[in-house]
């Protein structure tokens, strides 16, 4: 069936405010085509973004969205879950505005395991301030702010989520989309805090410093460095310098925050 | 039954169904209250990992169309400025309770002030309406909770509910009023299809209706300067007139927002000027001077942002002098001046030790004719 996921979109605010060549595209495209995979009707679905180039994917789509303040997009998306339940709540966010600014509301929305979906564009950089470091960069990469090289270490911002409490943590990248769309969509379906981080490729901020000239230079190294878990898993890859894993990370079982709550108001009423 | 408790009450019988909040002294109890009351009312309340997250979450909560509030002292409503502003720019109601206590930073955590008057006003950035209110006293506390968050609704704009320190954990009898009798604002809700819908819309001073969350509108929010319809723009046509809506929603609605309460002040040849637990002090002051039979009256806004121009008129065109006795070191003495314009006299008496006045140090003030 050919996908018809314009009809999602805002058109009136198209073009979009990306750079030629940004990743950005194809991630809000495959969360368009998971978001008609999971087919629920669109007044039951909000769409919660912070600050940033990937943050503004949220106003191109055609749905309940808010656009919030840098960092705090969880906070914002965990009132609207709670206050209303039924709402299919997606949180869009950059690797800064998720992991430096809104590090700490990323940890305790794990640790809550909430049910949200949280989609990390992770371009490895800050794309809408020209180019500075996040905690995402990895060692030795150049950044604005680090025109010597990053010497910080980097987050796994996946590990990160699994250890703080999410229940369902993926990775894909632009070159892996199939993936992401079936990430999201799973996400989705999971009750409780799922973590999708999508690689995205910045050529502007990112690619031109450090050596991937142009956007298909970004891709084919998210190709050649992307290693899928199951084979790790069984042992037939191994995860070289600069290579990652992508694939379902992380999965298990655990009470959802709102459901919780909600049998507390039992327990009170009582 | 304390003022915090009379807030939390007067919250809930206001409407409210949603609670973020962070601890912190003076107002944890409102916290408190909510945590074990809201499930029974079938509300929601939630601890959240800081102020910043509970501003957001209350303003999340909103969007779902729940009234929706948070409590907080110094140190957290500065954390709350930027979302503070937040919910101006996209007009989302929401009511941000203040109990002021000693600062600047930690500052005096359990001993009473009233240093935030300008920062409630001023706190975020930018040109944005505001509106705060300040109770004098337990019962009081219970029907500005009442009013801030009907004001919240009806202007669908954010509320500030500046109490302080002794107002919070004073306990005085409160006559409660039979809740089911009390005026409830709800924001206007937009009825027609989504074709003609403009979330943002309207002239100066329009205050457009806001669609929940799931009840299939389909808005946008943001933050950016937006149009009508909540879409990002930099015109600067658009901007101005977003700017100046926002702000004129308050300021062409101060008659029906202001309020102040006048003692004695047809014949007074001295005003006190005072808001907070310091007209407690200013009232015990003003009776012991009129047993003296010196002629003071007593202005007590309880509305502070938008200033009350109206209620200084009242001294200042009959030119007497204005005593303002405010635990800080002059804030609102300046918007008194501002509005007096050399018309009256008006004396500052601060107190920053985080020691409540006495009514003698008022009296002697009054006497020492400033
Ligand atoms: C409180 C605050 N601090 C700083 C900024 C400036 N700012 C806007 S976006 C951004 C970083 C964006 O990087 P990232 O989150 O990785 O998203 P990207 O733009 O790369 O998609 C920053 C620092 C801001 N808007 N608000």
């Amino acid at each position: 069936m050919p996908s018809d996921i314009i009809r999602y979109f805002r058109q009136e605010t198209l073009p979009h405010i990306w750079c030629p060549g940004c990743g950005n595209g194809i991630v809000l495209r495959d969360f368009a085509v998971a978001l008609e995979k999971l087919n629920y009707p669109r007044k039951e679905v909000a769409i919660v973004s912070g600050i940033g180039c990937s943050s503004r994917a949220a106003g191109y789509l055609d749905f309940d969205t808010v656009h919030t303040t840098h960092g705090r997009a969880l906070p914002f998306a965990t009132g609207i879950k709670m206050a209303n339940p039924e709402l299919k709540v997606f949180v869009i966010m950059g690797d800064g505005d998720a992991s430096s600014i809104g590090g700490n509301h990323l940890i305790h929305a794990c640790r809550r395991n909430i049910d949200l979906t949280a989609i990390i564009f992770n371009n490895y950089i800050y794309g809408m301030t020209g180019g500075q470091f996040s905690p995402l960069t990895p060692r030795n990469k150049r950044a604005t702010t680090a025109p010597y090289g990053m010497i910080e270490q980097s987050f796994d911002i996946c590990r990160l989520a699994e250890a703080a409490g999410a229940t369902y943590v993926g990775r894909a990248t632009t070159y892996h989309n199939q993936l992401l769309t079936r990430l999201i969509v799973e996400g989705s379906k999971n009750p409780g805090f799922s973590l999708v981080e999508a690689v995205t490729h910045c050529p502007t901020s990112y690619g031109r410093r450090n050596d991937l000239k142009t956007p298909t230079d970004m891709v084919r190294w998210q190709k050649e460095n992307a290693v899928w878990i199951e084979k790790i898993r069984d042992g037939s890859a191994s995860l070289k310098e600069e290579q990652f894993a992508i694939g379902v990370l992380h999965r298990h079982n655990a009470p959802e925050f709102t459901a919780e709550y909600l049998e507390v108001i039992k327990r009170a009423r009582k | 039954m304390q003022g915090n408790e009379a807030c939390a009450q007067g919250a809930v019988d206001a409407g409210v169904r949603f609670f973020a909040g962070y601890p912190i002294t003076p107002s944890t109890e409102i916290a408190e209250w909510m945590a074990r009351r809201m499930p029974t009312l079938g509300g929601k309340f939630i601890q959240m990992e800081d102020e910043i997250a509970s501003i957001a979450a209350i303003i999340g909560a909103s969007l779902t169309g729940a009234k929706s509030m948070t409590a907080t002292s110094g140190p957290g409503f500065s954390l709350m400025q930027e979302n503070i502003g937040y919910a101006c720019m996209t007009e989302v109601p929401c009511l941000i309770v203040n109990v002021q206590r000693g600062g600047p930073s930690t500052g005096r955590p359990t001993a009473p002030a009233q240093g935030d008057v300008m920062q409630a006003r001023w706190g975020t950035h930018g040109d944005h309406p505001v509106i705060a209110l300040c109770p004098w006293s337990v019962q009081e506390t219970y029907s500005l909770t009442v009013k801030a968050v009907n004001l919240a609704e009806k202007f669908r704009t954010p509320v500030i509910l500046l109490m302080d320190e002794i107002i919070a954990h004073l306990r005085e009898d409160v006559k409660m009023p039979d809740p089911r009798k009390l005026i409830l604002e709800e924001r206007p809700r937009p009825e027609g299809g989504r074709e003609s819908y403009r979330p943002f819309g309207g002239s100066a001073g329009q205050i457009p209706p806001m669609a929940d969350f799931g009840m299939g509108y389909q808005c946008n929010f943001t933050g950016l300067v937006h149009n009508e319809v909540g879409n990002p723009s930099n015109d600067p046509g658009v901007t101005d007139r977003l700017i100046r809506r926002l702000t004129g929603k308050v300021e062409s609605h101060r008659k029906k927002i202001i309020h102040w309460e006048e003692t004695l002040m047809e014949d007074a040849e001295i005003a006190i000027f005072s808001y907070g637990c310091s007209a407690r002090s200013a009232a015990s002051a003003l009776k012991a001077a009129r047993s003296k039979g010196m002629k003071v009256g007593m202005i007590r806004p309880t509305t502070l942002w938008p200033f009350p121009e109206e209620a200084v008129e009242a001294a200042a065109s009959r030119e007497i002098p204005i005593l303002v006795p405010e635990m800080n070191l002059g804030q609102m003495a300046l918007e008194v001046q501002r509005v007096a314009a050399g018309r009256s006299k008006v004396h500052l008496l601060s107190r920053v030790d985080g020691e409540l006045f006495t009514p003698a140090e008022i009296l002697s003030a009054l006497k020492g004719g400033f």
